[in-house]
């Protein structure tokens, strides 16, 4: 085993996402710690720029595996693990995203590593420590991670992006893959257009599982009425069908940034927080005082908001 | 066709807690259906409902106590259900995704399902795994984070949805036999009826040890350990306005005011 580090990165439609730059800075982090090298992988699509893009300062080695344009389980699997079974790498870093839920668990199992999803942080000293969190962000745990070898998967946007010029050795790594397998990617599909792009909003009021039941939703659009407001969502509201999916914001949703955001009754879950930490202003309503939404909120009522939304909609009225 | 259901009882931690070494303190725990399998047992029960399932069946790796959150999916349409448990996975705080696979892949030997469906994560540890892990495990296609399903049992392909960041969906078609692992929004769940929940009473909960499905202790020997919990370090710098809901509502009226969104 090598005290090297594996990243992988990600793309899509022909440009690498956020989080392979991020996962360059976690597994710098790591590397240092380990005292190896970085590598990072990327498969399909157009490797030889994506690697010129990825060779940030901090990468070692990129080693380009060029199968498929466009993200596939099962090549991605036989990637990462024909790549491991070369460098023997003491850490497989992964994203925890979409795509990385669709095959970082099966690379895990594959090549037998224990395996720790969506890390916010970790340590290295003679073993692997990582910080993840649980029930619905309302705890932060510890972790330590038996064995010498692991995989981790980590979440978006808790490290910064590497930035800077480096100076990595690029390589084609040619990976015999064998693509006669059982799933194949037919298409992709945008969702959630419509009527109203909540994304060019300056102010949203959005509503999550607070308000309960559809019936008390006319309460939030008399609100949404008096202060001439965006009405959007959390995902639990789309979900039931009570408002449209064009309304949803979050990771799955739509990313918004309007100068105010009132959450009422949301919790402040990561996807959901995702789509609205860059507004300008955050003000939260909830019940809850330990919501992680006040975490990341400049104003906030700790209260019922059927107390709460009637008094605001006289204010304005 | 067989369709299996993991199915699992997750905690939910109360708006107050304390924390007692690695855990929340049982009091402020109250436990649920965990929200992701609810929409995987609705679409398996829609399966049986429009033809291509014959039996739906569910696994839950969990104590007796989660035998009330099991006759809820029993009450909205499963057939049976299978629980592992054994008193070694009592003193185990954390299971990883690993232990979980190997406890599946034995029910799944014996079951013989040619669909499986899981929860994208579940509520409590969110690890996100277990679904993907299983289907390598066991050799079946898989499918994460799968938000429509267009089930062709003549051809035996699953064309899915995935659900991806961003509002794009991607269009994959999956051979089965396959895990899929169900995202929230797929369908409606249904509330059990009345009758539905009379007619759980009557239905098979098969209690399952280790031993009865092949393994031994070996096979539970988690890779992960909780050494701590605690709560979040809030680095709120929020504003938190005091007072009755007329004061507070007050308040924040002025802030939209002054921030010039609303008159
Ligand atoms: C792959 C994936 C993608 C996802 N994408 C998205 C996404 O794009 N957008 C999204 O939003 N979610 C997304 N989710 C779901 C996300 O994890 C959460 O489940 C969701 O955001 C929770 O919504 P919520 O805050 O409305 O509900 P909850 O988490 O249930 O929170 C409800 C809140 O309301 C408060 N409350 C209850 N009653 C009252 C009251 N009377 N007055 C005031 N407050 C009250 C409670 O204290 C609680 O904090 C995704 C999940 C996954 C796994």
């Amino acid at each position: 085993m090598s005290p090297d580090v594996l990243a992988v990165a990600e793309h899509r439609r022909g440009e690498l996402r956020d989080v392979s730059y991020e996962l360059l800075t976690a597994g710098r982090q790591l590397a240092d710690a380990t005292g190896g090298d970085l590598h990072v992988a990327v498969i399909g699509g157009d490797t030889e720029s994506f690697a010129e893009e990825l060779d940030r300062e901090g990468v070692d080695a990129i080693h380009t595996v060029s199968e498929g344009e466009e993200f596939n389980h099962d090549v991605y699997v036989q990637a990462v693990e024909a790549l491991h079974g070369e460098l023997d790498p003491q850490v497989v870093l992964m994203p925890n995203s979409v795509n990385g839920l669709d095959y970082a668990p099966a690379v895990a199992n594959r090549l037998d590593l224990p395996l720790a999803t969506d890390a916010v942080d970790f340590e290295y000293d003679d073993g692997l420590t990582v910080t993840r969190e649980m029930y619905g962000s309302k705890v932060e745990t510890t972790v330590e991670v038996g064995g010498d070898q692991y995989a981790v998967t980590i979440r978006g946007a808790e490290w910064p992006g590497a930035e800077g010029v480096g100076d990595a050795d690029v390589a084609e790594f040619d990976a015999d893959i064998d693509t006669d397998t059982g799933s194949t990617v037919t298409g992709f599909e945008e969702v959630g257009g419509g009527d109203v792009d909540i994304s060019e909003a300056d102010f949203i009021v959005s509503i999550g599982r607070g308000i309960e039941e559809e019936d008390n939703l006319p309460l939030i659009e008399d609100l949404v009425e008096a202060t001439d407001a965006t009405l959007a969502s959390s995902r639990p509201i789309v979900d039931s069908g009570w408002l449209p999916k064009n309304r949803q914001v979050g990771q799955s949703g739509k990313v918004v940034t309007p100068d105010v955001y009132l959450a009422i009754g949301i919790s402040g879950a990561v996807q959901h927080v995702a789509g609205m930490k860059g507004s300008d202003t955050i003000i939260a309503v909830n019940t809850d005082p330990n919501a992680p939404i006040f975490d990341i909120a400049d104003y906030g009522i700790v209260g019922d908001l059927f107390d709460v939304v009637p008094e605001l909609i006289e204010e304005f009225e | 066709m067989k369709v299996l259901v993991t199915v699992k009882e997750v905690a939910e931690v109360a708006d107050d807690f304390e924390i007692e070494g690695t855990e929340v303190d049982e009091r402020y725990l109250e436990y649920d259906l965990n929200e992701w399998d609810d929409y995987a047992v609705e679409e398996a029960v829609q399966l049986k409902e429009d033809g291509p399932a014959d039996e739906v069946v569910t696994v839950t790796i969990g104590p007796e106590r989660s035998e009330e959150t099991i006759r809820m999916a029993l009450a909205k349409g499963a057939d049976r259900a299978v629980r592992v448990w054994d008193d070694a996975l009592e003193d185990v705080d954390l299971l990883d995704v690993e232990t979980k696979t190997n406890l599946l892949k034995a029910v799944v030997e014996e079951e013989d399902p040619d669909l499986v469906l899981t929860g994208v994560q579940s509520g409590d540890d969110t690890f996100g795994a277990t679904g993907v892990s299983l289907a390598d495990e066991i050799g079946f296609q898989w499918g994460a984070v799968v938000n429509a399903l267009d089930f062709d049992a003549d051809e035996g392909v699953a064309h899915v949805h995935r659900e991806l960041e961003g509002g794009v969906e991607e269009l994959t078609d999956i051979d089965v036999p396959a895990v899929l692992t169900i995202q929230t929004g797929i369908n409606e769940p249904r509330y059990a009826s009345l009758r539905g929940i009379r007619q759980a009473q009557s239905k098979e909960i098969a209690p399952k040890s280790l031993d009865d499905i092949g393994l031994d202790a070996d096979a539970i020997e988690s890779d992960l350990t909780l050494t701590s919990m605690y709560e979040p370090e809030s680095e709120s710098d929020a504003e938190i306005f005091e007072g009755d809901a007329s004061e507070t509502a007050g308040k924040l009226a002025e802030v939209l005011r002054e921030k010039g969104v609303a008159e």
